[in-house]
């Protein structure tokens, strides 16, 4: 008689899902798959809603990553009512997406992934956590919860509101730069720079070397990717650019945000509310891990593999570093951890270029006049967790008439099953596992921090 | 102060409470080490519902004092894992305006399942139609607060709830209190904007347009958004959002309420209450595009929001 394992809920992960593993009569891995077990609704229920409110709703989509729906979704807007924004009103939504990604991340590798590592993946789960990491390192701990919450009071103090933002609208941001708030966050990035140098060195030289064999084992398989980049020479961009759909040997497409019905399907399957988004253009899915068609994967792994450089120099040492070691595509899956930080040192930098513009203090922010309109638009930034697409449709008195959105984690879905399934499979054989192993599997899951 | 047990849940839910809770600050580590024992939370604890190796067939959360619940109530895994967590813990706490109010996912609660699955699995322009998933837990009819499952004890709204409101719940149990309750005030109790209460502002304004203010000059100096023909919920939204005793957090950013801490009052009725609110300035409520969109918009649940038609 086989049986099935039921991990629920996988854990250190920021949204709501369940793996089961089903052996066979010998306690092999007949099949696993992840579970997603919820469904809101926000493409049905921001319908009739006007199209300048739906930023401010759809931010509910996530919490550790509002900043990012709230943009893509005032992007859409922008197309729907066909309105122009004042460079500044661009550059300072474009600096809340830079301090928005640096809460995230730090958050992500020092409270969800360094358990697994500092800890190991085998302690159990009672100190295989952030109060775990407090124990065994408290200077360094206080100084992680420090610098994760002075990033979030400094876009809190400059934007209103961090979780769940209002500060940018369709036409472009509702409230300018003053000069002794850019000097205070000029102050505050730089210290945060030195943090996140600091912690990619930590990691690069402390932390990953010791799992190195894990990371050329875990979850891996070979799969396509897609990030934005920056179209006149092919940089790593997280706010605005051309889709690059790159295949699995790194041939790739590369496409403006309303070509991408051209290029992404959504499939359907019954034992998850969350779709399967996969390219068109290389069959239908299959979700196969050592013949996957049809599957790419998303958020920062993906990005650095389609990238052709990253924007900012010091990002790019480390790019240079990674590829070195790794080439390009590197289909490593727990590599998404190194790939996250080589992305937060593109983001200090970056907020500090924005930082030092002076037209960042300009007062011309916003189109302060707009007329609703039928119109549609496409509206992209990269996020945390993957490529963010909103796509809405307008009526004449600018209410939404349709949406169709497709969200970072969701481009993982079927990557990430297939990791699971090739995870089990490697890990438990005739009937033996044990919370250690289970956790490994839990583990190629969280690397793509869904 | 002692050390109490705490069990954290997320239902129908982003995650922006957790974040919130994070966003206590420093203090986040003394807490950590000296008073708060997690026996369960999923968003950084590995504790498994069906034991570590899955094997369970019962549900189980262990037992603690204080339980924790963000998120509203929208499928049959949401109501066994809420009715478990009434069942262990001595105190339950509705953290967020989705516990409470049902907040902005209970705007569902306008269409029906059967919409929701056809757009979703069949009409998106992406997607090769399907049937809806049946091997997932099944979604209820609507999407519920908390205190339409099980019994709550402690209300704090928000979205997310400010640090402070969280820090200040967590501190009065850590005393020994069984009881906490935020203010019953309005946003507008809290907001320094200027009010002239002149009568007459025409039509209501929506945020296609700019409001006036002198942005070198605080926000004490500019005149009330309601006043100036914005749509602002302050006058029906209980305060809090900008913590204890300061402003509103999206009045900072120059911008008006839309409600996200849910009515002033459980009893309140925010889309009657706000009628009053809008012809006290010379508004016709009834003229306006989207009209429960915006007056229900975090407030869905308890039968707030219904399918028309």
């Amino acid at each position: 008689m086989g049986k099935t394992l039921n991990i629920a809920p996988v854990s250190r992960i920021e949204g709501h899902a369940s793996v089961s593993i089903h052996l066979n009569d010998t306690g092999n891995v007949e099949d696993a798959k992840l579970h997603v077990l919820s469904l809101r609704g926000f493409e049905k229920f921001v319908v009739g809603r006007p199209v300048e409110e739906v930023p401010r709703i759809v931010n509910r989509i996530c919490g550790i990553c509002p900043w990012q729906h709230h943009l893509a979704s005032n992007k859409a807007a922008d197309e729907c009512l066909g309105v122009q924004l004042p460079p500044t009103g661009k550059k300072l939504r474009e600096l809340c997406q830079m301090l928005s990604y640096i809460p995230d991340k730090i958050l992500h590798f020092y409270f969800l992934a360094a358990p697994d590592f500092v800890i190991g993946p085998d302690a159990d789960y009672s100190v295989r956590n952030v109060v775990g990491i407090v124990g065994a390192n408290p200077d360094l701990a206080k100084k992680v919860v420090h610098m994760r919450y002075k990033s979030q009071m400094m876009l809190e103090k400059f934007a209103g509101k961090v979780i769940h933002p209002i500060a940018a609208v369709p036409g472009g941001f509702s409230k300018p730069m003053n000069e002794d708030e850019r000097k205070e966050l000029l102050e505050g990035i730089q210290e945060l720079k030195d943090f996140c140098v600091f912690t990619i060195k930590f990691a690069r030289e402390e932390v990953f070397p010791k799992y190195l064999d894990a990371v050329k084992i875990l979850g891996v398989f070979p799969s396509g990717y897609i990030g934005t980049v920056r179209p006149e020479d092919g940089a790593l961009e997280l706010y605005d650019g051309e889709l690059r759909l790159m295949d699995q040997n790194g041939d790739f497409d590369q496409f403006k945000y309303s070509e991408y019905t051209n290029y992404i399907g959504e499939h359907v399957e019954p034992w998850s509310y969350l779709k399967f988004p996969y390219a068109k253009k290389w069959g239908n899915l299959k979700l196969d891990e050592n013949d996957p068609v049809g599957v790419y994967r998303s958020n920062c792994l993906a990005r650095i593999n389609v990238c052709d450089k990253m924007a900012t120099p010091l990002a790019q040492e480390e790019l240079d570093i990674f590829r070195k070691e790794f080439g390009r595509p590197s289909h490593l899956t727990l590599l998404y951890h190194w790939a996250r930080l080589i992305e937060l040192v593109q983001c200090c930098e970056r907020a500090e270029e924005l930082l030092n513009d002076p037209e960042i203090t300009n007062r011309e922010i916003r189109d302060p006049n707009i007329e609703p309109k039928a119109g549609e638009g496409v509206g992209c930034v990269e996020a945390p967790r993957g490529t963010l697409m909103h796509h809405y449709q307008t009526d004449d008195k600018g209410q939404v008439t349709m949406a169709n959105l497709i969200v970072g984690t969701t481009h993982n879905n079927a990557p990430m099953n297939l990791s699971v399934k090739q995870a089990a499979k490697a890990l438990i054989k005739d009937g033996n596992y044990d919370q250690g192993m289970l956790n490994r599997i839990e583990m190629a899951i969280r690397a793509y921090d869904p | 102060m002692s050390k109490v047990t705490v069990a954290e849940e997320w239902l129908n839910a982003c995650s922006g409470c957790e974040i919130a809770i994070l966003n206590v600050g420093d203090i986040l580590v003394d807490l950590l080490v000296n008073n708060l024992d997690f026996v369960h939370i999923p968003v950084i604890m590995d504790h498994k519902y069906f034991g570590q190796t899955g094997e369970d067939k019962e549900l189980n959360i262990p037992e603690a004092v204080v339980g924790i619940v963000s998120g509203s109530v929208r499928n049959e895994e949401h109501v066994e894992v809420l009715k478990e967590m009434r069942k262990k813990c001595q105190l339950l706490i509705a953290l967020g305006t989705c516990a409470t109010d049902g907040g902005i996912p209970a705007l569902i609660n306008m269409y029906g399942n059967e919409a929701l699955t056809q757009f979703v699995y069949k009409d998106s322009p992406t997607t090769d139609p399907g049937d809806a998933p049946t091997e997932v837990p099944p979604l209820l009819d609507k999407c519920y607060a908390l205190d339409e499952i099980v019994d709550v004890d402690i209300y704090v709204p928000g979205c997310p709830p400010h640090p402070d409101w969280i820090t200040a719940a967590v501190l009065a149990l850590l005393e020994g209190k069984t009881e906490f309750a935020m203010p019953e005030r309005s946003v507008c109790d809290e907001c320094p904007t200027i009010r002239e209460s002149k009568k007459g502002a025409g039509d209501i304004k929506r945020l296609l347009e700019a409001p006036e203010y002198d942005p070198d000059k605080p926000l004490n100096e500019m005149r009330c958004l309601l006043e100036q023909g914005f749509l602002c919920l302050g006058p029906v939204t209980k305060a809090g959002c900008g913590g204890k005793g300061k402003p509103p957090r999206c009045l900072q950013a120059r911008m008006p309420c839309r409600g996200c801490y849910g009515p002033i009052r459980k009893d309140a009725k925010p889309l009657v209450d706000y009628m009053g609110a809008l012809a006290s300035v010379g508004f016709d409520p009834m003229g306006m595009p989207d009209r429960r969109g915006y007056l229900a918009r975090f407030c869905g649940a308890h039968g707030m929001l219904k399918k028309l038609g």
